[in-house]
């Protein structure tokens, strides 16, 4: 008996520091920031953020990496005085782009990341270098969605954990019926043998996968609601986010940021819209 | 600090959990023992299938399952279990996919428990008479069961825990609660990962000790 009160005691201690360690690890993160920052744009390499499963965007193929965010990061880092072989590319899945940015595994990210107040509280953004707006992924052959406002009675896939589709049903389809999955993998399965009649996320998103699979699906283009994609970077680090807007800058000038769009996304139909302005200035 | 969380039904959140687990432990308790009947029985045809069902399904990562019956049950095949949107459907069919996974546990955990009955008393039972599901059923598995309380509270405890696996077919549960949050509120990370944490603490905890007193109650004296 006693022993196992001892044990118990323990098992108490233990859990009680994990405890504190967890919250202490927080606390550091925020005073870290300013002395890892200064690091992000010197060098030779550059360590970059992208998503490895987003096809149009950012995906990993067998000579390496493509899509429109992994050319915005290619041009960045040009621009920075880095060739194309020097860059490596790591994977930031949604939910670790903050903590990587924070531990300096990255130096910056170009990964479908919208600029938002929440964020900005751990990060500092650049840009943004692209203005997304939700919409919805139909079958080639489907007429009768056209927009949000028609999708009552319908059945809609989404990610978990995305906001894109939570926002159709507040604030146009009450009547939705909603199927989350873990990927958009699973969601165009889903679309494809009729399981759910449209697909909501990002537009550059959706013409990602419509792209991928030509002739199947197309996007509705009724856009609503903004999302500001920006560069993620390291807290308060101010040099690095005025190289990089100065580096978005003249990519949308010279025409390659069009160009990029106009090779990964245009297979799916998708015209490149009007260059975004710069908001992001003052890294604080 | 934990002010964000007014926004979300973590509570709710858990309640699906407890709800998925409530009814997939009930659901393995049976299917497990049919499954162990099964597996001892005279029967070779019988013998054969739970062995081979067994293999099948506990080497099976959870994850797979689940999206399976969502991709291939409902999806493809189109079955529905009688849910009209989405939300019941995706809970009826985790419930299956849970149902199917952790039966195969509670099949090989109440086999060792038969291991524990002597074989004297099988011998006595059939010298009296009785036909095997008689033996099975009023001699070695009451037996068995109060053997293995401790053992089937673990598979209950991982069952618990494997409930968030239902997040990848999008059941409204605590695992989709924490990516939504995550998503949301990135700020509060730690803040996130250690409220859900607490959650399955509180969840686990009680089950364990409770079961651990109630395995010490009714264990068999030999």
């Amino acid at each position: 008996m006693r022993f196992s009160r001892v044990l118990r005691a323990g098992a108490l201690v233990a859990a009680t520091s994990l405890a504190l360690a967890a919250c202490g690890g927080g606390g550091d993160d925020e005073g870290g920031n300013g002395g890892g920052g200064g690091e992000g744009g010197s060098g030779d390499s550059l360590t970059i953020g992208i998503k490895f499963d987003q096809p149009g965007l950012g995906q990993q193929t067998p000579d390496g990496y493509e899509g429109f965010d992994v050319d915005v990061a290619t041009y960045i880092a040009k621009e920075m005085g880095v060739s194309e072989d020097s860059i490596e590319w790591k994977e930031t899945p949604s939910a670790e782009r903050e903590n990587m940015i924070d531990n300096g595994d990255v130096d910056f990210i170009v990964a479908t990341y919208s600029i938002t107040d929440e964020r900005k509280e751990r990060v500092s953004f650049a840009g943004p270098y692209y203005i997304a707006h939700q919409d919805l992924l139909v079958r080639q052959d489907d007429s009768a969605i056209t927009g949000p406002d028609s999708l009552n009675g319908k059945k809609l896939c989404s990610v978990s954990g995305s906001t894109s589709a939570q926002r159709v049903k507040d604030e146009y389809a009450q009547q939705v019926d909603l199927l989350e999955y873990g990927g958009y993998s699973e969601c165009l399965t889903a679309l494809e043998n009729g399981q759910v009649d449209a697909i909501t996320t990002d537009d550059v998103i959706l013409a990602g996968l419509a792209a991928a699979n030509p002739g199947k699906f197309k996007v509705v283009g009724e856009g609503f609601s903004d999302e500001n994609y920006g560069v993620g970077i390291p807290k308060g680090d101010a040099e690095l986010q005025t190289q990089i807007n100065d580096a978005i800058t003249k990519m949308f000038e010279d025409g390659a940021w069009k160009a990029a769009i106009d090779k990964h996304l245009g297979p799916a139909g998708f015209e490149a819209p009007e260059p975004p302005e710069i908001t992001e200035t003052s890294a604080s | 600090m934990f002010d964000f969380l007014s926004e979300y039904d973590v509570l709710g959140a858990f309640w699906t959990n407890v709800q998925l687990t409530v009814y997939s432990a009930i659901g393995s308790l049976i299917w497990g023992t049919i499954l162990a009947g099964m597996r001892v029985s005279p029967v070779p045809v019988m013998r054969a299938f739970s062995t081979a069902y067994i293999n099948v399904f506990r080497n099976t990562p959870l994850t797979v399952l689940i999206v399976a019956t969502s991709l291939g049950l409902n999806s493809t095949l189109g079955v529905t279990l009688g849910g009209e949107d989405f939300d019941q459907m995706g809970f009826r069919l985790a419930v299956l996919g849970f149902i199917v996974y952790t039966s195969t546990f509670v099949c090989e955990s109440l086999r060792a428990g038969i291991n524990t009955v002597p074989v004297g008393q099988a011998e006595a039972a059939r010298a009296l008479g009785l036909g095997f599901s008689q033996v099975l059923g009023i001699v070695v598995l009451p037996q068995a069961f109060r053997s293995v309380v401790a053992p089937l509270a673990s598979v209950l405890i991982a069952l618990t825990k494997n409930t968030t696996v239902a997040a990848a077919i999008g059941v409204d549960e605590a695992a989709l609660l924490m990516d939504e949050m995550i998503e949301i509120e990135s700020q509060a990370l730690f803040l996130i990962t250690l409220v859900i944490a607490f959650g399955f603490v509180v969840l686990t905890l009680p089950t364990g000790l409770l079961l651990g007193w109630v395995a010490k109650k009714v264990a068999v004296k030999r």
